[in-house]
């Protein structure tokens, strides 16, 4: 037997509501399947789980609001025979944490509806009438993240527009003053994780001007032959850039825990990426240093949609290991960022823009794109000096954007 | 005041009778008889026997005299004892009535009305009681009227006959003792069969049916309204060609659909209906589209076992629930 907790979706949150639940007592799960659905404040995140095993007992309802940590269901691991006593499903939070309030009843009406359809639904495609699909369609709503109330659990067009009020960061939107508190909500947790970063983290500053005309150049090149749909941004050119780079410098990549550095094995880079209604979240790309251009922009595009549409899975909201901003988009020219605790490092990029620049092969002065990276970096672990270095290393590997 | 569908459709004979002198009314027993669900009771001594006039039992000859009839520029009202006989006239309703216009490149009009009783519940057993409407819907060349309110028996002679193609209308046996204000006078002159009737609104489901089954149809609604759920009734009112306007806009209003059809479900015009709303409305529903209709057996003498072969309020009110899940 071993249990599930809340993990901890990201180093500023403290607790969670469930949402909804995936499983069901008796149902076989694996490493890294989607167990639950738990509201972080930031986000509605697909919570994942790291063991296999099977569900025994669900002790958290939807609704429930509880600590970082706290058991939310027991599995038993393979092989394990269930102890004698009947499984109890879905009481109240264990140890005293019992609901703060009931659940709203959308919520609850929800979690009918999804036990519903695990137990009658045949397993494969999620059963949708047509004029929910449509509709869902309409509203730019996923409608794999709709529970159905028809009959066999089928996703009715009533459920997709009661969906609207479910409190996902995709549907914050919906009345007024949710999205007015959820707004509220957003701002404390970026206030609580800022105002700790600045507190805790000494932050220095460097910045470099890379020129990339070569990596422009090379990129209209790649993208001639790619349908629209498909080309490769300049922004997942410097996010594999960074990656790169980053695999010299471990120092920069990692985690400041308990008076102590961990440098993290894989570059996961977490993506600032600003919600529609405000706030902002930075969910990881994983492994980026390894992945080909054209997987990673995939990737990154399903990300961003995936993020404002609130459907992020608990991996992504807390493994990433230094942050990436890319505030070009707006207009300025370089950023000092903040960096995300307990990461050290943010590589920020300003606007890519032509510049007076000087050849360095020819001593000429051209007019050419580049762009302002930044880092920010914690002092704590590293120095100006090897920050120094990481740009310089960045502003070469751009150079040769072949290699990449 | 009130008035039986029975009474209207004499009052509809009678008016069409007293109208035009090419009108005459034939069948088995319609004369002295005064017609076996009495429909044309006191016509003949009103009219004498020339126009309204009895017949042998032969369906395939008197109904082939009334297409001679109607050839010969008269307005024959042939009146089938049910539509059970009607299969010995297949081969003039369907073979030349139908297909005349076609077959003379438009030279001939076959301006016939052909009236029949349809439909069991009377306890008159299985060679008796048939819902086979559908198979003459499915006939190119006539139009098909079913009506199933006491409004309808009495408007739609008169646009029957005034139509220039046969028409058949089917009188379910068990609508003729029902009775119903009629509506002003200028409401049933103008009647249409061209469209299909919304006979109650709602929101949640569309109950679709026509003929014996409409009052079902309207009691299961009320059944459900006491319930809270609020349906809708479509009364189809013409069976060929379908009004498939009607259906569609109400399928786009409530997304769930339910036919009542008195006949079998395999290839039946309830199996039609649904093909349709598939074809046209498929991402406007948020369910299957249900259908009750009869059970697929010979219709049983017995009233228990008659009565559980046809379709009835508590299925229809049932299958309304599973579909809302509710």
């Amino acid at each position: 037997m071993f249990e599930f907790k809340l993990p901890s979706l990201g180093a500023d949150m403290d607790e969670g509501k469930l949402l909804e639940w995936h499983v069901k007592p008796g149902d076989k799960v694996k490493k890294g399947q989607v167990v639950a659905v738990v509201d972080t404040s930031k986000a509605a995140v697909d919570v994942e789980i790291w063991q296999d095993g099977t569900v025994f007992e669900l002790l958290v309802e939807p609704g429930t609001r509880l600590p970082v940590g706290s058991v939310m269901a027991t599995l038993l691991e393979d092989g394990e025979s269930a102890p004698a006593r009947k499984p109890v499903t879905l009481q109240g939070a264990r140890k005293g944490e019992a609901r703060r309030k009931a659940p709203p009843p959308e919520v609850a009406a929800e979690a009918v509806g999804v036990r519903q359809a695990a137990e009658l639904a045949p397993p494969g495609r999620p059963r949708v009438s047509p004029a929910a699909r449509k509709r869902a369609d309409e509203l730019g709503r996923d409608i794999a993240r709709i529970a159905g109330s028809g009959p066999g659990g089928v996703v009715t067009l009533a459920d997709v527009e009661r969906a609207v009020v479910v409190p996902t960061a995709a549907a914050a939107a919906a009345t007024p003053a949710a999205a007015a508190a959820r707004q509220a909500e957003m701002r404390r947790t970026i206030a609580a994780a800022m105002s700790r970063s600045k507190r805790e983290i000494p932050h220095y500053y460097l910045f470099e001007t890379i020129p990339l005309a070569r990596a422009s150049e090379w990129l209209a090149g790649v993208n001639a032959d790619r349908p629209i749909t498909e080309r490769i941004l300049m922004a997942a050119l410097l996010l594999k850039a960074v990656a790169i780079t980053l695999k010299g410098f471990p120092a920069l990549n990692g985690f400041y825990r308990n008076e102590r550095f961990e440098p993290a094995d894989a570059v996961n880079a977490g993506v600032a990426i600003s919600l529609r209604g405000g706030g902002l979240v930075a969910p990881a790309l994983h492994d980026v240093d390894s992945k080909t251009l054209p997987v990673l922009m995939r990737e990154l595009s399903d990300l961003v949609r995936r993020t404002r549409a609130g459907s992020l899975r608990s991996s992504e909201m807390s493994d990433p290991t230094i942050t990436v901003t890319n505030l070009g988009e707006q207009g300025v020219e370089a950023v000092m960022g903040v960096i995300y605790p307990p990461q050290v490092a943010l590589v920020g990029f300003g606007r890519i823009a032509p510049r007076p620049v000087v050849d360095e092969a020819d001593g000429d002065l051209r007019v050419l794109p580049a762009v302002t990276a930044s880092l920010a970096a914690d002092h704590r672990v590293s120095d100006g000096h090897r920050g120094a270095l990481f740009l310089g290393a960045l502003r070469e590997l751009l150079q040769h954007p072949e290699d990449l | 005041m009130k008035v039986s569908y029975r009474e209207a459709l004499r009052e509809a004979l009678r008016e069409a009778l007293a109208q035009d002198p090419r009108v005459f009314l034939m069948g088995e027993d319609v004369g002295r008889y005064g017609g076996t669900y009495a429909v044309s009771k006191g016509l003949l001594d009103e009219f004498g026997p020339d126009r309204i006039r009895d017949t042998p039992l032969s369906e395939l000859g008197f109904v082939g005299a009334g297409v001679g009839a109607a050839l010969g520029g008269m307005r024959p009202i042939v009146e089938v004892m049910t539509i059970n006989f009607s299969l010995l006239a297949l081969d003039q309703i369907v073979n030349s009535a139908a297909l005349l216009r076609h077959m003379s490149g438009g030279q001939c009009a076959v301006s016939l009305v052909i009236r029949m009783a349809t439909g069991a519940g009377r306890q008159l057993a299985a060679q008796h009681s048939h819902s086979l409407e559908n198979w003459y819907a499915h006939i190119p060349g006539i139009r098909v009227l079913a009506p199933a309110t006491v409004a309808d028996a009495r408007g739609m002679l008169a646009p029957a006959l005034a139509d220039p193609d046969p028409v058949i209308l089917f009188e379910h046996a068990q609508l003729y003792n029902l009775e119903d204000a009629l509506p002003v006078e200028r409401v049933w002159h103008a009647c249409d069969i061209s469209r299909a009737a919304v006979r109650r609104t709602g929101t949640q489901a569309s109950l679709i049916t026509y003929g014996g089954c409409l009052p079902k149809a309207m009691q299961a609604a009320d059944e459900l309204a006491a319930t809270g759920i609020d349906v809708e009734v479509i009364d189809l009112r013409v069976l060929r060609p379908l009004d498939l306007d009607t259906i569609a806009a109400s399928v786009r209003r409530t997304h769930r659909v339910v036919v009542v059809d008195e006949g079998w479900k395999t290839g039946s015009l309830a199996g039609e209906i649904v093909a349709r709303i598939a074809e046209d409305c498929l991402y406007d529903l948020d369910a299957p589209p249900r259908r009750v209709c009869s059970a697929e057996v010979p219709i049983p003498y017995a009233r228990h076992m008659e009565a559980a072969a046809l379709p009835q309020v508590a299925q229809i009110v049932a299958a309304v629930k599973e579909m809302l899940n509710v």
